[in-house]
């Protein structure tokens, strides 16, 4: 068996435009070259203004998800608001590298808007060494195609349609390029007054 | 005894849960992930009065760049810094932990830290964790003692020294160190060298690139230089970018609109007993 990260297959990809940000993913879940599931949802939502996409082997992903979601609960409990994106980063950075001996097969893609709608990007490795960028940030087996597309097709200060156009068109051309993934895309543009969820027609093969 | 329903957050430590899974997977042929790592090259040197710390800015996963711009010169506490090379997760948890150990330790005792302080917490940290924690580390500062800088490896072990290198660049940077190191450099020749150093390492060596970092500690006194040079710009801008003309394919649109923030006012009036 290859690499555990092409188990099920996955292309993630997240981007800042002017106060305002984009995360997209595509929509199969398989086992190996076997397509499971062409709805599947990798995205999740934290709260209104934070996203947070896992790459990587699907049943850890949901775990994961599962551990996240109750912290942050926690946190709203005891802090009665909603988690900083930074701090979120923060979170999610600890928890993957309690299990530095036995990591969790995930890559992280964290967005959301901070404080003055300032938009924040992150990733991670498997053991939560973050990297904050400022432009884009790319996860998943089509992860070498996106870096190619995004490099080039990356503008700053985008505006929200402008910046959902890029986003779409580079996650479609690079997941043309990676068989584990495809099947379409999900794309969430987020603004400081409306999150905008749009799912897009791929190839089906 | 009804069993704990959910486990509490944990207090700190690592946790071996997935161990056994993992290792029975790659008893099964799959191989374990590569992590992000640094494959840098890092340097110090000791000038007239203080301490040059240098990093490159390139981040790698295995042949890939991942980051072309990120910080390996960590702070420590505000006279000691720390460049990191190695496993970055490592690099950065096993900073971020002595720096808020150094910084407990402050507020308790009300003096600055010293570098041996550091160098103490970090090497018995990694000692105790045998290599697997993989950090190599340059350790640079000013305190009550005057200069100081060390190198630690993964396993534990330290150097002091008026010169280091580390990372996959190190042999690249010692060779400039060793030629034109000498003892009572001033500020703008120790930069200078360190600048030298990093660059040899930047295009002689595979792992490291992109831009130089330095860090200036003096008595009293630091100056943090993000991106002193940017040796590599980049060349390939189209300066037209990209247009979409045909519209991206959607088959469905959800728009939730985001409530406003509530505006508490303070001082209103209270409910009544």
């Amino acid at each position: 068996m290859p690499q555990i990260f092409e188990y099920n297959g996955s292309a993630l990809i997240a981007m800042v435009g002017k106060n305002c940000f984009a995360i997209a993913s595509d929509r199969r879940l398989g086992v190996q070259l076997q397509t499971i599931a062409t709805d599947f949802q990798r995205i999740y939502k934290v709260h209104d203004r934070l996203f947070l996409g896992l790459s990587g082997l699907a049943t850890d992903a949901q775990t994961l998800y599962q551990r996240l979601v109750f912290r942050h609960k926690l946190y709203q409990l005891r802090e009665e608001r909603d988690m900083k994106p930074e701090t979120f980063a923060s979170l999610v950075s600890a928890i993957l590298y309690e299990k530095r001996f036995g990591p969790y097969f995930c890559q992280p893609v964290i967005a959301g808007l901070g404080d003055e709608d300032k938009p924040f990007i992150c990733t991670m490795d498997s053991i939560g060494a973050k990297e904050l960028a400022k432009d884009f940030v790319v996860a998943g087996t089509a992860s070498e195609s996106l870096y190619g597309a995004c490099e080039s097709m990356f503008r700053p200060d985008m505006e929200p349609e402008d910046l959902f156009e890029t986003v779409s068109q580079a996650l479609l051309s690079s997941v043309d390029r990676d068989c584990l993934s495809g099947w379409g895309g999900h794309v969430y543009v987020v603004t400081p007054t409306e999150v905008k969820e749009r799912i897009l027609k791929g190839r089906m093969d | 005894m009804s069993q704990v329903a959910v486990e509490a957050p944990p207090k700190g430590g690592f946790s071996f849960d997935l161990c056994r899974r993992n290792g029975m997977l790659s008893k099964k042929g799959v191989p374990p992930p590569s992590y992000r790592k640094t494959g840098t090259t890092i340097v110090g040197l000791i000038f007239q009065d203080g301490v040059i710390l240098g990093a490159d800015t390139r981040a790698t996963e295995g042949p890939i760049v991942c980051d072309k711009n990120c910080e390996k010169i960590h702070y420590m506490a505000p006279n000691i810094y720390c460049c990191g090379a190695g496993t970055a997760a490592d690099t950065e948890a096993v900073t971020d932990m002595v720096s808020s150990q150094l910084q407990l330790h402050r507020y308790h005792t009300g003096r600055e830290s010293r570098v041996v302080t550091a160098l103490t917490l970090l090497k018995s940290h990694l000692f105790k964790y045998q290599g697997h924690v993989q950090a190599a580390l340059v350790l640079g500062g000013v305190d009550v003692n005057g200069p100081h800088l060390h190198t630690i490896y993964p396993h534990g072990s330290t150097d002091t020294l008026p010169f280091a290198t580390m990372g996959s660049g190190s042999l690249a940077a010692m060779s400039v160190f060793e030629s034109k190191y000498r003892e009572g450099l001033t500020k703008e020749e120790g930069i200078k060298l360190v600048c030298e150093a990093i660059c040899s390492g930047i295009f002689n060596d595979l792992g490291s690139g992109s831009n130089v970092d330095v860090c200036v500690i003096t008595k009293g006194q630091k100056e943090y230089l993000r991106n002193h040079q940017s040796p590599n710009p980049r060349t390939y801008v189209s300066s037209k970018g990209f247009s979409f003309p045909k519209k991206t394919e959607v088959l469905l649109t959800r728009i939730t609109p985001l409530k406003e923030m509530v505006e508490v006012i303070e001082g209103g009036d209270t409910m009544e007993e």
